[in-house]
């Protein structure tokens, strides 16, 4: 029964005519998603990338008309009175940003450091590599109420060492990562050859991996204190901000992002102005430290990864 | 000790006047001329100095691995301190209200009544919203930066999204409240009722400030951080399945479907809930656009309130100890509620990404 061939007959030929038709229609079906898709991908890299120029656009725009010199010489002036500038904001925001820097470095390194070079494949190193990711996640207003509450309630005033404090906080845990993520990207050989010459182990991690990481830490510790330079809630409680000169660690203190929100949410002109050239100079110092960055990364200076 | 060597040890200064009497002072800081050892023939070479000081370095190492250990033990104190002074300083307000403070709607400092269940809403329908409109966009360009883009364009865009990241917080409620609003209150907002009126989620009175718009900032803020996480996790997805799904005959979107994004859909769950976190926990530039109100209310036009907002506007003039007790037991939510997330957030993106380069979002 099977052996025997069958005459082809035009009903059994139309299903297959009608299947050339279905996979052909498929077909389309199939390349029409792709090119939707396609666009769509498209045309939402388009639609993230234009809020960014915008945004950037006017505050150049904004913040250039605003700027004078007076804005980087003067301290604010009283309410109604047209002019001042952001001199002491500017510099408090020096002061907390060297403050934060002075504390959260070094022990960002450090743990970085243990990570890498002591604490490979140990239960502990993992437990902090994960807390520091954590960490890294917890929203800077909580950090501001802790340490309002640890060293303002204390010593029952705002001041520039607290914010610092709470700065540093803020950190430590992206400067490790990277630093531990920057030792892992040196050779191991290079460690053995330190130390098969007889240098003890600390030597070996500060002169050797510590050295040849060192472009890369930089970079790091770069990324983390443009982060924590436009914070402004951790300071709020903290730094609590000053309208006058201050450079006491033991009182209030100005610093550029507080003012831009006092300004800001203020009803004044002159002072939507003054947020305006604050901001575009705030702006500035992270762009600038974020793009050199950027480019030594393209140097080749740091293989790891951004 | 020679003459001619202190003749020599007085020429070597020029500016001092030659003469007897210094010349009689110089046998007296005479100790390093006479202790001059005769020069040996040979001189321990630099390697043998280094093994031979490589005794007492064991000291040292061990004093700098515990000086590295507590640096790194610092990072777990950091968090058990910020827990327990949260915990510390809320506890009037966790005795006085108990568990009814998440379920109370009422905020009322004068007579000392707190509620959070305003706050609690409020964060969650903005940063419901906010991740609704980043996702699809933040996965649109992890797509087209890893599969469609030209290699020459990657580098630059990657480069912008990230860009957005660096911009602080506070600018961008700045950029909000000046172009944002407007343009919410006059073009966007009627547009929204005219189309999606009948729906009960564009009522009332539109200022310009609200829900919708603290959302719409959210959604830019949060992007980056989605975006580049799962473009990090979609180029982990091998190479070889691609080349498989695209061997089989698939589309490319065939093959984006199959071979990556079902391969990487567990660490761009990890992805979107790490932006969750970040929105959660954005303060300023929310606080500047929300409108600051207390109240729950089912149009997206109305004036809200979140957790990090209230802390915000209200700790520093807060009065009273069970007022200030009430916020940092916000506080302390806030922080609980992000580090679960954060957690969990964290090992899914790492699930996938083991092995490759980690990054810090």
């Amino acid at each position: 029964m099977s052996t025997k061939p069958v005459t082809p007959t035009p009903a059994m030929r139309e299903p297959t005519n009608f299947n050339t038709r279905r996979m052909k229609l498929d077909q389309f079906r199939r390349a029409t998603m792709n090119n939707l898709i396609t666009g769509l991908a498209i045309l939402s890299t388009v639609v993230v990338i234009t809020p960014l120029l915008l945004i950037l656009g006017y505050l150049i725009y904004k913040g250039a008309s605003s700027l004078n010199f007076a804005f980087f010489t003067q301290i604010p002036k009283p309410v109604g009175e047209d002019g001042g500038g952001m001199a002491n904001s500017i510099v408090g925001s020096g002061v907390i940003l060297s403050l934060a820097s002075l504390m959260g470095i070094p022990v960002g390194i450090a743990a970085g450091v243990y990570l890498a070079e002591f604490g490979r494949g140990k239960v502990l190193a993992d437990a902090v590599r994960f807390t520091a990711d954590v960490l890294n996640g917890v929203p800077s207003i909580v950090m501001g109420i802790s340490i309002y509450s640890l060293i303002v309630m204390q010593q029952k005033h705002f001041s520039a060492f607290a914010g610092g404090v709470a700065l540093a906080i803020m950190m430590v845990p992206t400067i490790t990562r990277t630093t531990e993520e920057m030792l892992m990207t040196v050779p191991h050989a290079i460690r053995e050859a330190a130390l098969g010459l007889g240098v003890p182990k600390w030597r070996t991690a500060i002169s050797v991996s510590l050295r040849t990481a060192s472009p890369g830490i930089i970079t790091g510790c770069m990324l983390a204190f443009a982060r924590v330079a436009g914070e402004t809630a951790p300071l709020l409680f903290t730094a609590f901000g000053n309208q006058f000169w201050s450079l006491s660690l033991t009182q209030p203190i100005a610093a550029l992002p507080l003012q831009i929100y006092i300004y800001a949410t203020g009803p004044y002109d002159e002072w939507h102005r003054l947020a305006w050239a604050g901001s575009l100079v705030l702006i500035m110092l992270i762009m600038v430290s974020v793009t050199l960055v950027r480019i030594f990364a393209n140097r080749g200076v740091l293989k790891g990864g951004s | 000790m020679s003459p001619t060597q202190m003749t020599t040890n007085s020429e070597s200064n020029p500016s001092e006047p030659r003469s007897t009497v210094r010349a009689l002072e110089v046998p007296l800081p005479s100790a390093p001329a006479a202790g001059e050892p005769p020069t040996p023939v040979l001189t321990p070479s630099i390697i043998r100095q280094f093994l031979s000081s490589r005794g007492s370095g064991k000291f040292a190492d061990q004093a700098f691995a515990g000086l590295m250990l507590t640096c790194a033990l610092s990072i777990f104190a950091i968090v058990i301190f910020i827990a327990s002074i949260l915990v510390l300083r809320s506890k009037l307000s966790l005795h006085a209200f108990g568990f009814k403070f998440f379920t109370s709607q009422a905020w009322d400092p004068v007579s000392g009544d707190f509620g959070a269940l305003p706050f609690i809403y409020g964060t969650l329908a903005t940063s419901f919203l906010a991740l609704l409109m980043a996702v699809p966009l933040a996965l649109g360009v992890a797509v087209f930066l890893t599969e469609l883009c030209p290699k020459m364009l990657r580098a630059p865009i990657s480069f912008l999204t990230e860009l957005l990241a660096a911009i602080p917080s506070v600018v961008y409620g700045l950029w909000a409240v000046f172009v944002l609003v407007p343009m919410m209150r006059d073009s966007l907002g009627p547009f929204l009722v005219k189309t999606l009126g009948w729906t009960g989620f564009f009522e009332g009175a539109n200022f310009g400030v609200g829900m919708l718009t603290a959302s719409i900032i959210l959604a830019i803020m949060i992007l980056p951080i989605i975006s580049s996480l799962t473009r990090d996790i979609m180029l982990a997805v091998p190479n070889s399945q691609r080349e498989a799904v695209l061997a089989l005959g698939a589309t490319r979107w065939e093959m984006i479907r199959v071979g990556v994004l079902r391969n990487s859909r567990i660490g761009i769950v990890g992805a979107v809930m790490l932006g969750l976190g970040r929105a959660l926990g954005e303060t300023m530039a929310v606080t500047m656009v929300i409108g600051n109100h207390a109240e729950i209310n089912k149009s997206l036009f109305a004036p809200g309130y979140t957790l990090a907002s209230v802390i915000a506007n209200e700790f520093s003039e807060a009065t009273g100890d069970v007022y200030l007790s009430a916020l940092i037991e916000i506080g302390l939510a806030l922080f609980l509620v992000t580090i679960v997330v954060n957690t969990i957030a964290r090992l899914l993106v790492w699930a996938v990404t083991r092995g490759a380069p980690a990054r810090v979002a």
